[in-house]
């Protein structure tokens, strides 16, 4: 349970950071941040890195601002930072809250970072789901320059993702959701802060009585966390309630492609899916 | 053998040099470098808690930190938390509610419990226990661990003004 050898370097700039990761990205040099995530999986030796960039001590990666109608959130923003989101960034922040406590256990949340479990990717990440479902943006950083990826065309499998090795994950736009806006999380697992079997978020707005702007996210279901369009479609347009929610759930069940896993069969996840799709809009109406 | 780093780690105060290779743990540094084996491993890859520390006042994973990563950072393990022969609040809380049986995870929760209740002394029970849900403990069922943090924190809180 002891990681293998590496060479650490620890860069005081991004501009030094990049370089590194450039120069030792072909040899599997990767970036370390809260390490909540990347050490156990050294210690058991599914990783072995020749090189770790630890960003801990790159100034300004830990910026966590209002962009106009977006949340920045730099590399180095620990999820603890959520903790109490709820009184800050509004409908958003609220969401973030009730997020961030599903997430592993309390000094986990004072040391990982958000952009981290980004790029780690793991299909059972909050904050993987989260970012699917409200549409945010990935800026990703190399020596070449910058970019931006739509979190729908970011997360393509099992711990992977559009960034390149050379690339740093330096920041994730969340974009804030409209006052009134409403939102539900439910996350299934065996024990307290372990990884989810199946989760969903939700988020919709109420207007005249009528679902309007649904969104239905999963995570921890199929390899990848994703959108359900044809659940979404079963909400909009229809009154907040049980028979909607049922029938979204249904729809989630209908179409998931789940991962199995040897104490979790690709069965069980489909039903499971229909369950968390359900308690997430019902605690949504709350 | 790979190369050393020389670091310094301040530990309840205390500064010790030591040179480790990058891939040292800090509670493995703790422990064999410092000698300071109050912070207990148990399970090396995050889960158990029972090498929790408090790194500039948050509570942390030594298991998941490198040491170099320490250096120059303020730790507190559990040798730090009695001034002399008066045990801390917390200490003698897990003694009166029998917060312990056979002692392993004991160094973790209390560090644990510290940082939270220092940074939080008016934190809701609710909350309390999503924070005590972090460590393991194999011998007491919890309930006199939480028993034990409550009763320290009203303690911690000092008389009302």
């Amino acid at each position: 349970m002891k990681p293998a050898a590496f060479v650490y370097h620890a860069p005081r700039t991004l501009e030094a950071a990049l370089a590194l990761l450039a120069e030792v990205a072909p040899q599997d040099g990767r970036i370390l941040a809260g390490g909540q995530s990347l050490v156990p999986a050294m210690a058991f030796r599914l990783a072995r890195p020749t090189h770790l960039v630890d960003i801990n001590g790159v100034a300004g990666l830990d910026r966590l601002v209002l962009d106009g109608g977006v949340l920045s959130v730099g590399a180095l923003v620990r999820h603890a930072a959520f903790h109490k989101a709820d009184a800050k960034f509004g409908a958003l922040g609220a969401l973030l809250a009730d997020v961030v406590h599903n997430i592993a256990h309390y000094p986990i949340r004072t040391r990982g970072t958000m952009c981290g479990s980004l790029a780690h990717a793991d299909p059972a990440s909050e904050w993987c789901l989260t970012a699917v479902t409200l549409g945010a943006e990935m800026v990703a950083h190399s020596a070449k320059g910058a970019r931006r990826i739509a979190a729908a065309d970011y997360f393509q499998g099992i711990m992977q993702t559009a960034l390149e090795p050379d690339e740093l994950l330096a920041e994730v736009r969340l974009p804030l959701l409209p006052e009134g806006a409403k939102h539900g999380f439910y996350e299934f697992n065996r024990r307290a802060g372990d990884f989810a079997i199946g989760m969903a978020l939700v988020t919709y707005q109420v207007k005249g009585g009528k679902i309007a702007e649904a969104r239905v996210g999963i995570g921890g279901i199929e390899g990848a966390p994703r959108r359900i369009a044809e659940a979404e479609a079963a909400l909009n347009g229809q009154a907040p309630g049980k028979a909607a929610f049922e029938a979204a759930g249904q729809a989630t069940a209908a179409v998931v492609d789940p991962i199995e896993d040897a104490q979790t069969p690709a069965a069980y996840r489909r039903d499971l899916a229909a369950t968390v799709v359900t308690r997430a809009l019902e605690r949504a109406a709350i | 053998m790979s190369d050393t780093v020389a670091i310094t780690l301040n530990i309840n105060g205390e500064d010790h040099r030591v040179s480790v290779e990058a891939r040292r743990t800090l509670a493995d540094t703790i422990r064999e470098d410092c000698g300071k084996t109050g912070t207990h491993i148990g399970c090396e890859h995050g889960v158990c808690g029972s090498c929790t520390v408090i790194i500039d006042g948050e509570p942390m994973r030594s298991c998941l930190m490198f040491a170099v990563q320490a250096d120059g950072r303020k730790i507190r393990t559990v040798e730090g938390l009695a001034k002399g022969d008066e045990l801390h609040p917390l200490q003698r809380a897990f003694i009166d509610n029998h917060g312990l049986q056979c002692g392993f995870c004991t160094p973790g929760f209390l560090m644990l419990a510290t940082a939270v209740l220092e940074k939080e002394p008016d934190i809701a029970d609710g909350d309390l226990l999503d924070a005590l849900s972090s460590n393991l403990c194999r011998c007491t069922g919890y309930q006199n661990i939480i028993k034990a943090v409550r009763q320290a924190a009203i303690e911690m809180r000092g008389p009302r003004k």
